[in-house]
């Protein structure tokens, strides 16, 4: 396959995906127990209030017909109303996704920040303290769960130190980072753990890896080696990696945003699971899977553009 | 030398897990207070020696509290893994034998599965059952059996392509017997390695869950809920939130040393 047909392959592979997205979405709504109006009106729903409101989600209509309403909706960006907000759910993302995305992009600037100089520190110490101290440090934040991370760095830096604020959003963008860094720290911390670690392994294998030594051999020296050959080789897989764990990171952004009270769509997503807010949490479900599957695409595109080997 | 080498983690590991098992069997005699008993001469009290985790609002010893939260927290361990590995372990089994179609569907679902971010697809599943235990673990099971599935497909196919297998099927065992007596054994060993490394993220999962108010339920002590419970006192008494949370990080680690060790000593591919 030329490298061109892998590009249109690749693009390609994202239709059936979102398809498939919104498929899985809509039964996930139609698998509740029970009646999803009756859950959602609890038990003061009066039988008029009843019917308008299985009316009003077209839940009275023919399941097929209900799906292709469903999809339509979705190719017009339409998610339905709120029923905590009675606003348009697609607003009340698009007001709180910038939110979640500056925290997840600082997040996995902080982790590549602290885990590729820790790594090489590893790897050129290996099973020597400054390597053991590094690997028990991301051992243990490993297994920490990410709300505790948070707690902790908010008792420490907030309420004792007084160096950040205790949650909250700003106006502006100075602002706003400021804010979100301990969030992002906290969500940053798991992704570091496992991007030193897989670092440090490639970069002890990259290091006896034959072209190093070729390298070696021609005399380049030690620093140009591990800045040209090493460094080169191990961001690749490390890009591969941070792609792979989007997924977990917007899913901690979940739990993130609550402890530290940011206004973003994990938030929102918690508080609508307690608002009873079905039609937001499927959305959200449906925008996040989403946003996955984009960042898998980017991922590849990334990787292709890093190593000439795919698709040549 | 080297066999101690590989043996250091796994033993912290089971040795952590050991004190935890004893205090999820014997929390009354572990436990120096009454967890739920309240003690208004000592509240909000400060880590010490007769309150160790120090005490909450209500003068509750925060140390008995966590020890009598240990039950529920193991029990998320073993619920939360060993649903999706029945499922997962038997999908894997079926279409890593058969191959063809079923094998060709299970690769697509299983590639569609993984876009959702797993804590948000679980997250909506729990939303949509309601909050609590039992529907954590129904909708960890929707979610968690893909990774058994995939791991458990890929050793099966090893396996089958293995001269043992043709030896078998000559002799003329049926498939049943192949696939349950000889491939399933030998195909099992990663797959249990993983599901104890699982554990390390179900137990996170689980306070993370309970943290949030869609796990466990209070009354129930689960130390998510423990740190939710101590979350507005965190600048007042930090140790109310702090203390059982180094409990959920001992219990990870446990977990996550023994399916590494298990892993060097099985050796397992990773």
């Amino acid at each position: 396959m030329t490298r061109g047909g892998w590009l249109a392959a690749r693009l390609l592979q994202i239709i059936p995906t979102l398809v498939m997205i919104g498929l899985i979405t809509f039964v996930l709504a139609r698998l509740l127990p029970g009646d999803v109006v009756t859950a959602m009106l609890g038990d003061r729903g009066s039988d008029e209030a009843i019917a308008q409101l299985t009316h009003q989600l077209g839940l009275d209509q023919n399941i097929a017909v209900q799906l292709v309403a469903y999809l339509d909706a979705l190719l017009h960006g339409q998610f339905g109303t709120s029923l905590a907000f009675h606003a348009p759910v697609t607003e009340l993302i698009a007001e709180r996704l910038p939110v979640t995305l500056m925290l997840t992009g600082m997040a996995i600037v902080i982790a590549l920040v602290l885990a590729v100089p820790l790594a090489f520190v590893a790897a050129l110490t290996v099973n020597r303290w400054p390597d053991l101290a590094i690997r028990s440090v991301f051992q243990i934040g490993l297994s920490s769960p990410i709300f505790y991370v948070g707690l902790l760095l908010l008792t420490m830096l907030s309420a004792w130190l007084r160096v950040f604020p205790v949650g909250g959003y700003g106006d502006t963008l100075a602002d706003r980072l400021y804010h979100l860094f301990l969030p992002a720290l906290t969500l940053a911390f798991s992704l570091a753990a496992i991007l030193m670690r897989n670092l440090r392994a490639s970069i002890l294998q990259v290091l006896h890896a034959e072209f190093v030594d070729f390298a070696r051999a021609k005399g380049l020296r030690s620093r140009v080696i591990l800045a040209r050959h090493v460094l080169r080789n191990a961001l690749i897989a490390t890009v591969t990696l941070v792609g792979l764990h989007i997924g977990s990171l917007i899913g901690g952004a979940v739990v993130t945003e609550s402890v530290f009270a940011v206004p973003g769509v994990g938030r929102l997503m918690v508080d609508s699971i307690f608002a009873r807010d079905y039609p937001v949490i499927q959305a959200l479900t449906l925008v996040l899977a989403v946003l996955v599957s984009l960042a898998f695409l980017v991922t590849d595109l990334v990787q292709m553009w890093l190593d000439p080997r795919i698709g040549a | 030398m080297r066999v101690r080498q590989v043996r250091a983690p796994l033993v912290a590991g089971l040795l952590i897990l050991a004190v935890l098992l004893a205090f999820a069997a014997f929390p009354g005699w572990i436990a120096p207070y009454d967890p739920i008993g309240f003690d208004f001469t000592a509240l909000l009290a400060p880590p010490s020696w007769s309150h160790p985790f120090g005490t909450d609002q209500f003068g509750r010893d925060i140390l008995s509290r966590t020890i009598a939260s240990s039950g529920i927290d193991l029990q998320i361990a073993i619920f939360a893994t060993v649903g999706p590995l029945l499922i997962g372990g038997s999908i894997g089994l079926f279409v890593g034998y058969a191959g063809g179609i079923a094998d060709a569907v299970f690769g697509r679902f299983a590639d569609l599965v993984v876009t959702f971010p797993f804590l948000v697809l679980v997250i909506a599943i729990v939303a949509v059952l309601g909050p609590g235990l039992l529907n954590m673990y129904i909708a960890v099971a929707c979610v968690g059996w893909v990774a058994y599935a995939r791991l458990m497909r890929g050793e099966v196919m090893v396996q089958k392509a293995s001269d043992y297998v043709a030896a078998a099927r000559v002799l003329g065992y049926g498939t049943l017997r192949i696939v349950l007596r000889h491939i399933l054994p030998n195909a099992a060993r990663p797959v249990l390695v993983y599901l104890v490394s699982d554990m390390a993220l179900a137990i996170l999962l689980g306070s993370s869950l309970g943290y949030l108010g869609l796990g466990a339920q209070p009354p129930a002590a689960e130390w998510g809920v423990l740190i939710a419970d101590g979350k507005n006192f965190l600048s007042q008494a930090p140790w109310i939130a702090l203390f059982p949370g180094v409990v959920i990080v001992l219990a990870g680690l446990g977990f996550s040393l023994t399916g590494d060790g298990l892993a060097d000593l099985l050796e397992v591919r990773r």
